[in-house]
């Protein structure tokens, strides 16, 4: 019987441990902190799939830049479309 | 049998390997947009109206949701497998590899439908007969639009993942791959994976809010 590479059953040990934890924290009673800890967990969980899964880290640089590219405008759409309901009151006629 | 097919605008294998990846990182950088627009309106709403959408969150299936993330991220490990298997020269392994990552796939589906029709049941689908026992279930029935939208969206790409993984799964279990060429094996482990990368975020933002209300 065929066994897997152990690196990556770490990685799959860790992405069910992560997703335990988050779970556990959504009944914790995080208040205001709770969607930037389950955001960071999932993060985390997410750069274990590209990193360990994907296997980003043995592709040739212009993969990289394909791959950031799209993660790079995702952060420009985020953040213009942020910014403008987060300084929308700031400009409300007095 | 192991076929490897060279088309004529490439060097090598290698170079038509490595444009294919390439290919797929492209055409995911267009999805990761594609489903940001989403994703930033989710945002901007939760900040708008944070208990309304906890409140209606915490209406979802949580036990199904977790059993169908720890079905999808099952599902990423095996593609791993089978594309490591692949890489190795060991086809068929990859092929039936495939195979058990395909129907993960479908249930992870099976169980989404009976979510879906739980929450039919339960008159969550927006529209004139929507009801929700919130104090602000307006703010709750445009949260289950968002929901049936985002959840919809990755679905149909999960059904798609489904299907090509079925398509090289066999091609794979007939020999048809080998060291030097393993490239459609790899293209949808890529694409596999980051349909499972979406469900991360998306189990994050639906299910989890409003769990210690």
């Amino acid at each position: 019987m065929p066994r897997p590479p152990r690196h990556i059953v770490f990685a799959w040990l860790g992405l069910l441990a992560l997703l335990a934890g988050n779970i556990g924290l959504a009944f914790a009673g995080l208040g205001s902190a709770a969607p930037l800890v389950h955001i960071a967990a999932s993060v985390a969980m997410a750069a274990i799939v590209l990193v360990v899964f994907m296997e980003l880290e043995r592709g040739v640089s212009l993969l990289w830049v394909f791959a950031g590219a799209g993660f790079f405008w995702l952060a420009v759409l985020f953040v213009l479309t942020g910014i403008d309901y987060w300084t929308r009151y700031s400009f409300a006629p007095s | 049998m192991s076929v490897p097919v060279l088309e004529k605008q490439f060097v090598d294998l290698a170079h038509q390997s490595e444009t294919a990846e390439l290919g797929i990182w492209g055409f995911i950088a267009t999805e990761v947009l594609f489903l940001g627009g989403l994703f930033a309106a989710y945002s901007v709403y939760r900040y708008l109206h944070p208990a309304g959408v906890a409140a209606a969150a915490a209406h979802t299936k949580i036990v199904i949701g977790s059993v169908n993330t720890a079905i999808l991220l099952t599902s990423s490990f095996i593609m791993s497998w089978a594309s490591l298997a692949a890489s190795g020269g060991e086809s068929r392994l990859a092929g039936r590899l495939m195979w058990i990552a395909a129907a993960l796939g479908l249930t992870f589906i099976g169980l989404k439908g009976i979510e879906y029709a739980q929450e039919i049941g339960e008159n969550l689908w927006p529209g004139a007969g929507f009801s929700l026992d919130t104090a602000e279930p307006k703010v709750g029935e445009v949260f289950y639009f968002l929901y049936w939208v985002m959840t919809g969206i990755h679905a149909a790409h999960l059904l798609v993942g489904v299907a090509a993984l079925a398509i090289i799964g066999r091609r794979a279990n007939s020999g048809a791959y080998s060291r030097a060429y393993h490239s459609p094996v790899r293209v949808v482990s890529l694409y596999w994976h980051f349909v499972d990368v979406v469900w991360i975020f998306l189990f994050v933002l639906i299910y989890l809010p409003g769990r210690s209300l």
